[in-house]
């Protein structure tokens, strides 16, 4: 096999750049494990609890909301992966003012959700392996409601423990930024620059 | 070993293509699945607009006016009057265990409960075990065929939609109580609708009247959010923003 590999020039080129891609776009998986993902969410659900039971008015929430995400969640995946086949093209300034905006609009959007937990506490059942992430695993109990069911995945891909994906109820905030980021794109008509701006309105 | 893989799954490829177009109706859930979508839009907007000018303040007037402690004792009678039938279904399901639970239930919270508006069976530790006859479809087998717009009812699929229509025309609650039952069953939805509206304002609000296309969204958020309450979420229908390196290339 060795022998092969040195006589296929092409194959080795394609190997040494995959591989250099590789390098370049994902570090090494450090195997995250449940009980540190669980950790890592044990302090983001106690920091949720404490905003959405501080009483205090919902623009200082939307605030700690925006700490929270820049804190403990992967904000230059999850925006790229918002943004999509656009990200490719973008230049690397533009994606740093796309991934600021879309923090301040996320906290303000998931923000308004976890207002609607207030008064409710919510409490981490578990953890699991997921592909090479895990998926630990959250309840919301509301008053005269049946308890929601809350999921954040985690991943040491980025080179620290982060969440990259937040489910509530099998709705997922990656998936559905996907589809509405396009959807705002495209009716810029693929003008990033018009999306950032209007981008730090919305939410 | 490259080019093996490429020769080796391009007629797994085609084959795929071929059964993907043989049928319209995709087996395993993962993706949207929407051949009525210019019907499913026009209906999305009638919707809309029934929430602008009906839904929305009367959900406001409701949640201002009626104090939150009866609000939720009346949910709690609207969950309890559609035991019955969540019961038939857990049978039809095979699921005996929690049909059993929601008649235990169900005789509790109707008596020690007070037609249901308390749950002291919560305290016995006696869950709640939904079902409608679309699940019970799902459970069978049924596939859950394309995305749907209802009337006045919203997100749906083609095989909820069915189970939707025999949940109406089948629930027990009229012959095993009467029809001043069956007339405040009726009652107890309505309020219970208008209580969801209301206590989750700020988030349909925001998905109805905020998102660059709230149709896309909606459905979105009704597929993935049934398709987790059947637990037909597998981990590949999981999205990976760190593996997806080829993500994109088959996109537009």
């Amino acid at each position: 096999m060795m022998a092969s590999m040195k006589s296929d020039l092409t194959r080795r080129t394609f190997v040494g750049s995959a591989v250099a891609a590789g390098a370049l776009t994902a570090k090494p998986a450090l195997a995250l494990s449940s009980n540190e993902a669980r950790r890592l969410i044990d302090r983001v659900v106690g920091d949720i609890n404490g905003v959405i039971n501080s009483g205090k008015s919902q623009n200082s929430m939307f605030r700690d909301f925006e700490g929270i995400f820049r804190r403990y969640a992967d904000v230059p995946t999850i925006a790229r992966s918002a943004l999509g086949p656009p990200a490719r093209t973008a230049s690397k300034a533009q994606i740093k003012r796309f991934s600021d905006a879309f923090t301040g609009y996320l906290a303000r959007k998931y923000g308004r959700r976890f207002r609607e937990f207030i008064g409710s506490k919510i409490r981490v059942t578990g953890a699991r392996k997921v592909k090479s992430f895990q998926e630990v695993q959250a309840v919301a109990n509301l008053r005269g409601q049946p308890p929601f069911a809350i999921s954040f995945m985690v991943s040491d891909r980025s080179g620290s423990d982060r969440f990259f994906d937040l489910l509530i109820e099998g709705i997922s905030l990656l998936k559905s930024e996907r589809a509405e980021i396009g959807s705002m794109l495209d009716r810029r008509r693929g003008d990033i620059e018009a999306l950032i701006s209007d981008l730090t309105k919305a939410g | 070993m490259l080019p093996a893989t490429t020769t080796r799954s391009r007629p797994a490829i085609v084959a795929g293509a071929l059964l993907l177009a043989a049928c319209s109706v995709p087996d395993t859930p993962a993706e949207i699945h929407d051949p009525h979508e210019s019907y499913n839009r026009v209906m999305h907007n009638v919707n809309t607009s029934f929430d602008t000018v009906a839904l929305r303040p009367a959900s406001q007037v409701y949640g201002n006016v009626v104090p939150q402690p009866v609000r939720t004792r009346l949910d709690n009678a609207s969950r309890n009057l559609g035991l019955p039938a969540a019961l038939v279904n857990k049978l039809l399901q095979g699921k005996i265990e929690e049909a059993a639970e929601n008649g235990f239930r169900f005789a509790i919270n109707s008596t020690l409960g007070l037609f249901g508006l308390f749950d002291p069976a919560q305290d016995f530790g006696l869950e709640e075990n939904e079902a409608g006859f679309g699940d019970t479809l799902a459970v069978w087998g049924v596939p859950e065929g394309a995305y749907v717009v209802l009337p006045l009812f919203g997100p749906s699929t083609e095989r909820d939609s069915v189970g939707f229509v025999v949940d109406i025309a089948t629930n027990p609650v009229g012959a095993l109580f009467g029809s001043d039952a069956k007339d405040a069953n009726i009652g107890l939805t309505v309020t219970e609708r208008l209580n969801f509206r209301y206590s989750f304002s700020q988030t349909v609000d925001s998905i109805l009247y905020d998102s660059a296309d709230s149709y896309a969204q909606l459905r979105l958020f009704y597929l993935d959010n049934r398709r987790f309450q059947l637990g037909q979420i597998t981990d590949d229908g999981i999205s990976d923003p760190y593996g997806d390196l080829y993500d994109g290339l088959y996109e537009e």
